[in-house]
């Protein structure tokens, strides 16, 4: 007993000051202050031992500013405030490494794409252009990617989507173990692989090369159903289980149930996950220089005849090796990131709006 | 309208399982009649083994019969869909369809069943919304949200939503639970109101609820952790709430429980 009445001493002594709520606090823009302050030094370090690399200042200015900002907010308000701030500047340091080669793609691509980007250049194939000369354009890429990405999306979208629905709404047991599993697999399926797989059936059942957009859309197709599974899965997981049961006790059968109160709550975001799919897809090169030969020369009909496409022409174009063909590639790459970015806000556009009301 | 539930021998599983031990009950028509009882006795379980939702449920199966006037809903031919649709339910929390307006809520279940005439769904979903004391507050936003609604509107749109399709019984899986004291009492004069019409059985933790609204109160209680409910008694709720005849009925409802 007389244990606990000396230990209680202490506390009852220091009661008046842990009381205290206010502490010591550093101003609003001390963060900024040591951040110039680690710049300037930084600076000042990489210029007077001479270093040549600047990406060596930036790095010695952010050793710089994590370590002062601990020393002195340790300091000033206290260890946990310190290494508040510390994984703070970390993840903003993160962010802006993360940022900084997007920032370098996009603007790289922008100044060197612009340069082709005109009328004539996504109106033109390169039908009788001779690579060495400016001139000729992206015309017959961009048919031959919006085609084989959509005769791609036509085929796998179905098949994923409805494959997602047999997961969640029907799967049980080894069937739907397996089908995970292959799914999983195919996700890792690089998409050369992709191409020769679709290029041997080519041959095993026709006994013919392929050369038609088709071809290189089947490949496509197997490159995008497993991302397609994926997102719709994890959508339809989402989807409160409440939702069904009050559907299925108003006596609607189950597939009205998954077709009419399901799949619409999940809309907006199996279409954000479909438009990822075919922005994914939209990049690939191998397949098509597999099966689909690459042309110069506009094909509006992808199951007869190389076609071309926006990837496979960038690398082409940059296989020429000499300037005008570069600046077609670099407008080509420019054609198809702007491609893939409305993609991107359709996507969004059309999750926001068939988004549950509130 | 109204239907007899006669229930005969019923026990529930969850897999291997058993929540629910040889329950046999009658329920009388155009009449409320309560399930009280601990928390995991098998209340909601038994419940919905009478409209054939318990079997949504993964690994859920039922044993016995239960008897709709002289129809038995687990017979061999009875398709579960129809069952569904002769014995509505309204759930614990407000569940209206997010993607759709307090209109489609309402018509959802005579749509999903094939109901298109536009002039004949406008009447019932009046009459439906009106059934629930809802009309007044919803006539002008028919075509809005119906999660824009509170709570309690929320729970009557379910009710509306449940009595548009006509069922011939009512199960009510504690309706009131995630709802403050106004919108229970709208709730239950509502289920006054609906038992001119409907069978309805509901569920509640509420013993003053039991006591108010029904007519005849199930006790349901179990042995221990692990083991199955089963039903202890069922009489009037007078009775009940004055004289229960078994002894753990009265130590519940007065709260010497365990």
């Amino acid at each position: 007993m007389s244990h606990s009445i000396s230990d209680a001493k202490p506390a009852a002594a220091g009661a008046p000051a842990a009381t205290r709520l206010a502490s010591r606090r550093l101003p609003r823009w001390s963060p900024l202050a040591i951040a110039v302050g680690a710049i300037v030094v930084g600076v000042a370090i990489g210029a007077g031992f001479g270093l040549k690399s600047h990406l060596q200042w930036g790095l010695i200015a952010l050793i710089l500013f994590v370590g002062g900002s601990y020393a002195i907010t340790a300091q000033v308000e206290g260890r946990r405030q310190a290494k508040d701030r510390v994984a703070t500047s970390l993840i903003w340091a993160s962010f802006i490494l993360a940022v900084i080669p997007l920032y370098s793609l996009v603007q790289t691509t922008i100044s060197k794409g612009v340069k082709v980007l005109d009328g004539t250049f996504l109106t033109h194939s390169m039908n009788n252009v001779l690579t060495i000369e400016p001139g000729g354009g992206v015309y017959h890429a961009i048919i031959g990617t919006l085609e084989q990405v959509a005769i791609a999306t036509v085929i796998a979208a179905p098949i994923g989507i409805l494959t997602a629905v047999y997961l969640v709404e029907y799967g049980r047991g080894t069937l739907a173990k397996w089908v995970t599993f292959f799914v999983d697999v195919m996700t890792g399926v690089p998409s050369i692989v992709a191409g020769l797989f679709i290029l041997s059936l080519w041959f095993v059942a026709l006994g013919k090369a392929p050369a038609s957009g088709f071809a290189g859309s089947l490949a496509l197709a197997i490159l995008m159903l497993p991302v397609v599974v994926r997102s719709t899965e994890e959508m339809l997981k989402l989807v409160p289980n409440e939702l069904r049961e009050a559907s299925l006790a108003l006596g609607v059968p189950k597939w009205r149930t998954i077709t009419k109160v399901v799949i619409p709550t999940a809309l907006g975001g199996i279409t954000t996950g479909v438009m990822l799919a075919i922005a994914r897809i939209a990049g690939e090169s191998a397949p098509i220089a597999l099966l689909v030969f690459g042309s110069n020369m506009i094909n509006t009909n992808p199951f007869s005849g190389p076609q071309s496409s926006l990837p496979y022409y960038i690398y082409q174009q940059y296989g020429n090796g000499n300037d005008p063909s570069y600046a077609r590639a670099w407008g080509a790459a420019l054609v198809l990131i702007a491609f893939v970015m409305i993609l991107n806000l359709v996507a969004r556009g059309i999750a926001r709006w068939k988004a549950p009301k509130r | 309208m109204a239907k007899r539930i006669d229930v005969s021998g019923l026990s529930a599983f969850y897999g291997t399982h058993r929540a629910i031990d040889d329950i046999s009950m009658t329920v009388e028509p155009r009449s409320v009649t309560a399930f009280i009882g601990p928390s995991g006795c098998g209340k909601s379980t038994f419940l919905r083994t009478l409209n054939r939702m318990h079997e949504v449920t993964p690994g859920g199966r039922v044993e016995g019969k239960v008897m709709l006037d002289d129809e038995n809903l687990y017979g061999s031919s009875v398709d579960p869909v129809t069952v569904r649709r002769t014995v509505g339910m309204v759930f614990q929390r407000p569940n209206p369809f997010p993607t759709m307006s307090i209109y489609d809520n309402v018509a959802a279940g005579l749509r999903l069943n094939g109901v298109r005439k536009k002039g004949e769904l406008d009447s019932i979903v009046e009459k439906s919304l009106k059934g629930a004391n809802l009309w007044n507050e919803v006539k002008d936003r028919l075509n809005k949200p119906g999660s824009g609604l509170s709570g309690g509107q929320q729970q009557r749109l379910c009710i509306a939503r449940a009595i548009a399709v006509e069922p011939q019984v009512l199960l009510m899986d504690e309706p009131c639970s995630a709802l403050d004291p106004i919108s229970t009492l709208a709730i239950e004069d509502l289920i006054g109101e609906l038992k001119t019409r409907f069978t309805i059985v509901i569920v509640t933790h509420n013993m003053q609820q039991a006591a108010r609204v029904s007519d005849r109160t199930a006790f349901f209680n179990l042995a221990g952790v692990g083991q199955p409910g089963k039903l202890i008694e069922i009489d009037d709720t007078e009775r009940i709430f004055s004289n229960p005849s078994v002894q753990a009925t009265e130590d519940y409802i007065s709260g010497r429980f365990g």
